[in-house]
Formats: structure tokens, C-alpha cells, sequence
């Protein structure tokens, strides 16, 4: 591979390893992504987020705990204060990055707790069928009967309030959706000739699960997660507007919005700025699902 | 010896109201290293007896004997998997879309607890001529004789005795079919399988066995030599028509 | 005059490792006869169906010197326009009726439909009509028919309805692509007859694509081969065994034959310069 470039060594049709073969396929699916530009828009956000998360205490003008009555509820572009003050003279946009440390933190939390909860249960209601499926499946169906936020509300309040309970309850009333949309990919999977010819070699469901349906559900599951993670950081901020979220003086986005409603027709950027945050995060979130969604179809195996 | 005895075999899908036998009473019996042919138009039963033999179609009555030994139920244990393999009709259904070729033969052999898998996946490429540039490739990657040719080589990864090959060429282009066909028979040929190959195309059962049972609505109307095929003189009315379709087309 | 007249066909498809070419410079005209189109999958058969009636998807590209249609180019139709063709004047009987056949809808509504879309008359009117249609591909209780759903019908009865629906509008040209391969012989024999008839009692012009040589010899008075996107040959279709060029003689004689006892097959070797001959007028 001497006179081969790095990108005709990613894109060739022969690869000549495991290794080779996973690269490739992965390159692939990254130009697959990378030639939808709004997918790239919501990835670039979301690369600036980390960023800012990662740097919070270099990038960040001023502490986002010190209060300074004096200066309290500047307007937008006061001197110092890019995005105003708060009611107690914090400075907002140094909040707000601090705050996207736990917008980061619970999406982070959440992404890895429920849609691992439901692929477990969905490929294994799916597979194993009979009782296990009725019973798994309608303990589902009961998570699911309750409204997402009371459910969560009721979580929190029997847990008692705070950013971690926050995500242990999001994450309990958001595994379902992701159990029934695993068992029903299972039910065409499991049918399949591949796997009937897996099956046919000796291998056991436990194995079958793992390494061939998990595979497949996977890529549907990121999309969809992608897709559900604008709702989870409106659900954390909900529980944080509510007050059992992350609890003051936190800069959970959520929670600035609450302090600043009081103010809202006076000082409207209060709440607004953390707001627009939450969109800006939100929508970054659902147009990177988006072009996933077109990056990781098995069904198109890459083409 | 007897590789494969049917006696009397019912199998059906479905209960009560619901139930629709799609076998009924079959018996058939091929011997060690013949090849046997199943033919008969679509839902005539025929892929259905290979089902029931492998364990993926439940609901079954009658005898199976695996060379002298009876199957019951629908749980087959290892000895079964390492005697009994099956190719399936489309192999742009039969390959993991995820798994390289290389992942589809390792895992294979790995569960029929072989060693030395590096050497024997290059082995079982070069068996079914397949060079080592198609090892790592993903299905995707590769046409359909190709994938079929990696789908016999998962069949022959555990080394069975007896493969069932249910409509292998029905999805491939007539000089693909022909490709495949011919390294079918040199397999047989080199390792001394035994086959029960269904297909509704008579010219190819006829080329590829020695003898054949013709169905129709899940019974076997006839058995016989696919010399009498050749020559065109089955008993059966129902086999002549068949035969009759198929001439006309040739 | 001629029906249809194709100059210079391409059929481009833009892919990461640069343009796919799926068919490539393919001419050919078609009177009031059977033209059969043979070739393997990949040969550009069927992405030839398609872009006479412009259905390629994008981002696949279409170009040609002329379509013409009666003398009428469809290259240079608006959409609005090429709708019409599709419909009254070139219809299309694809490989599994399962597909073409709205799940939900009885199929006797399906052709009723299909007739007050293309003809003015009262309901009652196009009913027998519909049911006229359906005894015309010898569907003997045409009414039980009319009154079942699409998965009700077996493959052979699907595809004779199709059949039915799309010679309503009377076309003058009937592209049927692959129209018997998921169905069973015996099957196949009758749905080829009642096109085969319908065909020649309006003097339709038929498009018949297939991967099936013996079929389209016996069924088509004409026949194009295509091999990577060219017409390699033009033969008459009862002289199709007597062909020279050696691709069609190389898939003639890879076919398992019930006459003839052999212990391999003969395959096909291919050779390159099939592929970079200039494509056969036909």
C-alpha cells in the first residue's frame, strides 16, 4: 500500500484485515454523514458543547457562583456581562457554560442507562417470546401508561430531589419506548435465514442476542436516542424548573430558567438566554439523528 | 447405509381452526453419498420437510432417522449440526449484514469447537473458490454467487455428512447457477456428502440428483430416477405435467 | 411508423467512486411486435424499462439523443406531461404484483379506479368494465374477485390483475418487467398466453424484460441481449439458439438441460471486450 493514499486504503472493497474491514466501513458511514451538511451543523454544536463543558473554567469570564447585588439583572452587552445578570448579579453566560457541564453530564448518564435497559429488555422479550415476552412486555406497558414527567415527579419525590435522582428517574421513564421498538426489530430479525443458519450451527440465544441481534438494534437505537435526547434535556430541565431537579445555586439550565421567570416581563433575557441554550442543544441533538439515521441503516449496508 | 429415513412424516403450522398441514405423510429415504431431489411448485411442502429435519419447523410427527439414529422434538443437540447442514435459498437473506466473511466462518467453526480456525477459514475459501481478498469483506461487498459460495462454506465449516440445499440457485443468474452447480457436484464428489436439494426447476434436479420425489399439495405423488425423467416417463400424471411445463421452455 | 425510438440511452448513477454507468449508449426502436431484452441482473435491462418512462430515482441521471414516442420526445416532457404518458399511453407490469397492488383496497375498487381515472362513465359503468377486464385475463368468478384484497389472491391471479389494470387505459405499449419469475410454471404458461393475446388482438407494442432466454425465444418475436449496460446482439427470437455472439451462446449452454446427461455445466468465461464493443443498433 505504498502509493496508496489513506483514503483509498479506507474506501477499497478488498480490505485485507479485521481491522482494515471495521475502518473501512466506519469511513464509510462518517462520509455518509459528513455529506449531510445539517447533520454536520448539529454535530459541530454539539463538538462546541463538549468543548465548552471540557474548558468551562478557562472559558468562562467570571465565576458562576459569585453574587454581586450591585450589579444585579444587567441587560444583554452590559460592560463585562455579555448575556446580563441574573437576580443576584451572577453573571449569566458563565452559567450557562458551567451549566452545560450538567446538561452534558445528564444527557451522558441518561444515553447510557436507558436505552441499554431497553435493548436488554426488548431483545430478550423478542427472542425468547412465550412468557417471558408477555411478562416483560407488560411491565413495559405499565411504565409506559404513566405521563413521563408525573412519573418522574414521583420518582424524585420518593427518592428525594437532586441532579442524580433527576436522571435515575428520567432514565426509569425512558427505557420502555426503547424495549419496544428493540423487541420489534428482534421479531423480523429472529426470523431471518441468518439467523436460522446461526442456529443451525449450534449457537445458543445467549449468543444470538449479543452478537446478532444486538448488532442490528444498535444502530436504531443511537438513532432514536439521538432523536429522544431534545426531550431528555427537557425533562431534566422541567425537573430543574420544578425544583427537583438540580437544586440552586446549580446552573442547570433548567433550573435558570425557573429563577428568571419571576422577572420575565422586565427582564425577559433572564430566562430567555438559557432557554435559547436548551433549544440550540435540542435541535443540535435532533438534526445529528437525523443523519445518523441515513449513516447507520443496515439495510443499506453502506452503500 | 441409510443417511436420511422419512417415514410418514406430518408437518404442520399453527393450531385448531388455524392449523394448515404442510406436510402430510411423506416417506423418503436417500443413501449414504446420493443425492436426492425434492421438486413441486411453491407451497407444495417441499422446503418444509427440510425445516422439519433441521428443528426450524416445531410442529412435526412421523419418523427422521439421521443415519440409523430417530430426531425427536424440535432441540437438535451438536452431533446433529456436525452431521446435518443446510444452504438456504437467498443468499442476500442468509449473511449477516454486519459480519464479515471472515467473522461469518471463525464463529461457525468456533462453535463446532474446532481449532486452527485461522488455517481452516482459508481453507474453506479456497474449497469453495473463494480467494483470501474475500475474506474480509461484508456481504455488501460481494455479488450473489459470491455470498452463495460463502454460505456453503459455513455449511461445510463443521464438516457434515449430509447437506440440505433448499432452492441454492433459484436467486442467482443461469451462469452463476451453472458456476455454483459445478462446485456442488465437485464437493460431493471430493468429500462424499450426501444431499437432499429442493427446487422447483426440473432440468436442474434433474442434473444435480439421482433421484427425486415429486410433490404436490404437502404428499409425495412419485418417486423415481431422474433417468425417467430424462426420458419422460413418469407415472404420475401430476409429474408429466410438471415435465411438460418445463420442456416447453426449453 | 415506429412506437417508440431510443437513441443514444444512458442511465448514470453518481456513487462515491465516481459515475456508475448502468446502461450506456443503448439504441433501439419498437414497432407492433414483442421485444424481449434478456441479460443477467446488473446488464441494465430493467434500468432500460425504467427510463423510457423516466422512473429512474435520483440522483440516477437519464440521457438520451430522443425518446420518442410516436414522434413525441418524453426527454423533453414536463412531469405534469409524463404522467399522462405513464398511464394511457405506455403501462408497466412489474415482477411482483404484491408490490404494485394497494394492500387495502379491494381489488375490484383498485380497477374501478383505474378505469374512472382514465375514462369518464358512471360508476356502474366502469364496474363492468372492471369485470370485463378480469374475464379478458381468464378470471372465470370475476366477481368474488372484485370483492377480495390483494394477499388474498395467489401470485399468478395477482399478476393476471395487474395485467388487467394496466391495459385499462388502453396503452399503446406494454413494458412487463420480469412479469412471471416469482411465479410457478405451470402458472407462468398462462399468464404469457393471456398477454400474449390481449397483446396482439390491440396491437399493442410489448417491451418483455427478462433474465430468462428460453422464455423471451419462445414468447418474442425480437430479441435485444444485453451485457454491462450495451446491447451486445439482435437476434429473432426463434433463432435465438442459433446465436453468434459468444456471451448469449455461453448463457444458453450454462443451462442444465433435461435432454442432455452432463457431469459439469459449461461456464461462462467472460471476456472483457464484450463490455467496450460498441453497443448493437436493435
Amino acid at each position: 500500500m505504498s502509493d496508496m493514499t489513506l483514503r483509498q486504503w479506507l474506501l477499497t472493497d478488498e480490505p485485507t484485515s479485521r481491522r482494515h474491514a471495521r475502518l473501512s466501513s466506519l469511513y464509510k458511514g462518517w462520509l455518509t454523514l459528513r455529506s449531510n451538511s445539517m447533520a454536520m451543523v448539529g454535530l459541530a454544536i454539539l463538538v462546541g458543547l463538549v468543548l465548552t463543558a471540557v474548558f468551562a473554567s478557562i472559558i468562562a469570564p467570571h465565576d458562576p457562583f459569585v453574587q454581586d447585588l450591585s450589579s444585579r439583572l444587567l441587560p444583554i452587552g452590559a460592560e463585562g456581562h455579555l448575556l446580563g445578570t441574573d437576580s443576584l448579579g451572577r453573571d449569566i453566560l458563565s452559567r450557562l457554560i458551567y451549566g452545560a457541564r450538567i446538561t452534558l453530564y445528564i444527557v451522558a448518564l441518561v444515553a447510557l442507562i436507558a436505552p441499554v435497559a431497553g435493548l436488554l429488555v426488548g431483545t430478550v422479550a423478542g427472542y425468547a417470546g412465550g412468557w417471558a415476552d408477555v411478562i416483560l412486555m407488560r411491565i413495559t406497558d405499565i411504565f409506559l401508561a404513566f405521563p413521563r414527567l408525573v412519573l418522574a415527579l414521583a420518582f424524585v419525590a420518593a427518592l428525594g430531589a437532586g441532579i442524580e435522582n433527576a436522571v435515575l428517574a428520567i432514565s426509569l421513564t425512558a427505557w420502555p419506548p426503547y424495549a419496544r421498538m428493540a423487541r420489534a426489530e428482534t421479531l423480523t430479525i429472529r426470523s431471518t435465514d441468518y439467523i436460522n443458519a446461526i442456529r443451525l450451527q449450534g449457537a445458543g440465544p445467549l449468543r444470538i442476542i449479543t452478537r446478532h441481534i444486538w448488532p442490528l438494534c444498535v444502530s436504531s437505537l443511537i438513532v432514536r436516542v439521538t432523536l429522544d435526547m431534545a426531550g431528555i434535556i427537557l425533562a431534566a430541565a422541567g425537573l430543574g424548573f420544578l425544583g427537583l431537579g438540580a437544586q440552586p445555586p446549580s446552573p442547570e439550565w433548567g433550573a435558570m430558567i425557573s429563577e428568571g421567570r419571576r422577572f420575565i416581563l422586565d427582564h425577559w433575557w433572564v430566562a430567555t438566554v438559557p432557554g435559547l441554550a436548551i433549544f440550540t442543544v435540542s435541535l443540535a441533538f435532533n438534526l445529528l439523528g437525523d443523519g445518523l439515521r441515513d449513516a447507520l441503516d443496515p439495510k443499506d449496508g453502506g452503500q | 447405509m441409510i443417511a436420511l429415513d422419512i417415514k410418514g412424516l406430518n408437518v404442520w403450522f399453527g393450531y385448531a381452526h388455524d392449523r394448515v398441514d404442510a406436510v402430510k405423510g411423506a416417506c423418503l429415504e436417500v443413501k449414504q453419498g446420493e443425492s436426492f431431489g425434492l421438486v413441486g411448485e411453491s407451497g407444495s411442502g417441499k422446503s418444509t420437510i427440510l425445516r422439519a429435519i433441521t428443528g426450524l419447523a416445531p410442529h412435526w410427527s412421523g419418523s427422521v432417522r439421521i443415519e440409523g439414529e430417530a430426531l425427536s422434538g424440535a432441540k437438535r443437540d451438536r452431533r446433529f449440526f456436525r452431521t446435518v447442514q443446510m444452504v438456504f435459498q437467498d443468499p442476500y437473506a442468509s449473511l449477516h449484514p454486519r459480519h464479515t466473511v471472515d467473522q461469518v466462518l471463525s464463529e461457525t467453526l468456533h462453535l463446532h469447537g474446532l481449532d486452527n480456525i485461522d488455517k481452516r477459514v482459508t481453507e474453506l475459501l479456497a474449497d469453495v473458490g473463494l480467494g483470501q481478498r474475500f475474506r474480509f469483506r461484508y456481504p455488501h461487498q460481494l455479488s450473489g454467487g459470491q455470498r452463495q459460495r460463502v454460505a456453503i462454506a459455513r455449511a461445510l465449516a463443521g464438516e457434515p455428512d449430509i447437506l440440505l440445499l433448499d432452492e441454492p440457485t433459484s436467486a442467482l443468474d443461469v451462469s452463476v447457477q451453472a458456476e455454483v452447480l459445478n462446485l456442488l457436484t465437485d464437493l460431493r464428489a471430493r468429500r462424499g456428502l450426501t444431499y437432499l436439494m429442493v427446487s422447483h426447476d426440473l432440468p436442474v434436479i434433474a442434473h444435480m440428483c439421482d433421484q427425486l420425489a415429486v410433490m404436490r399439495n404437502g404428499e409425495i405423488v412419485e418417486v423415481m430416477s431422474s433417468d425417467t425423467l430424462r426420458t419422460g416417463t413418469p407415472r404420475h400424471e401430476y409429474s408429466q405435467e410438471l415435465l411438460r411445463a418445463s420442456v416447453a421452455l426449453q | 411508423m415506429n412506437l417508440l425510438d431510443i437513441e443514444d440511452l444512458w442511465v448514470r448513477f453518481p456513487t462515491r467512486q465516481g459515475v456508475f454507468d448502468a446502461v450506456r449508449g443503448v439504441s433501439f426502436s419498437l414497432g407492433r411486435e414483442r421485444l424481449g431484452i434478456v441479460g443477467e441482473s446488473g446488464s441494465g435491462k430493467s434500468m432500460t424499462g425504467r427510463a423510457i418512462l423516466r422512473l429512474i430515482r435520483k440522483p440516477g441521471i437519464v440521457e438520451a439523443n430522443h425518446i420518442n414516442l410516436e414522434g413525441r420526445d418524453l426527454l423533453k416532457l414536463s412531469e405534469r406531461e409524463m404522467r399522462e404518458v405513464r398511464g394511457k399511453q405506455i403501462s408497466m407490469v412489474m415482477q411482483d404484483p404484491k408490490f404494485s397492488l394497494n394492500p387495502v383496497v379491494t381489488v375490484g375498487e383498485q380497477l374501478i379506479e383505474a378505469y374512472l381515472q382514465h375514462n369518464s362513465g358512471s360508476k356502474a359503468r366502469a364496474r363492468k368494465m372492471a369485470i370485463e377486464m378480469l374475464e379478458n385475463v381468464s378470471i372465470r368468478d370475476s366477481e368474488r374477485v372484485m370483492r377480495t384484497y390483494p394477499h388474498e389472491v395467489s401470485g399468478g391471479m395477482g399478476q393476471r390483475i395487474m395485467i388487467a389494470m394496466m391495459l385499462i387505459p388502453n396503452p399503446k405499449i406494454l413494458i412487463a418487467d420480469e412479469p412471471t419469475s416469482a411465479l410457478d410454471v405451470s402458472v407462468q404458461r398462462q399468464v404469457l398466453n393471456i398477454m400474449d393475446g390481449l397483446v396482439k388482438e390491440r396491437g399493442m407494442g410489448l417491451i418483455f424484460i427478462s433474465h430468462d432466454l428460453n422464455l423471451v425465444s419462445e414468447f418474442c418475436d425480437r430479441v435485444l441481449i444485453m451485457y454491462a449496460g450495451r446491447i451486445v446482439e439482435v437476434c429473432e427470437a426463434d433463432k435465438l439458439h442459433q446465436a453468434q455472439h459468444p456471451y448469449t451462446q455461453g448463457l444458453l449452454n450454462s443451462l442444465p438441460r433435461l435432454d442432455e446427461k452432463c457431469n459439469h455445466l459449461s461456464v461462462l468465461t467472460r471476456d472483457p471486450s464484450w463490455s467496450e464493443a460498441p453497443s448493437v443498433r436493435g
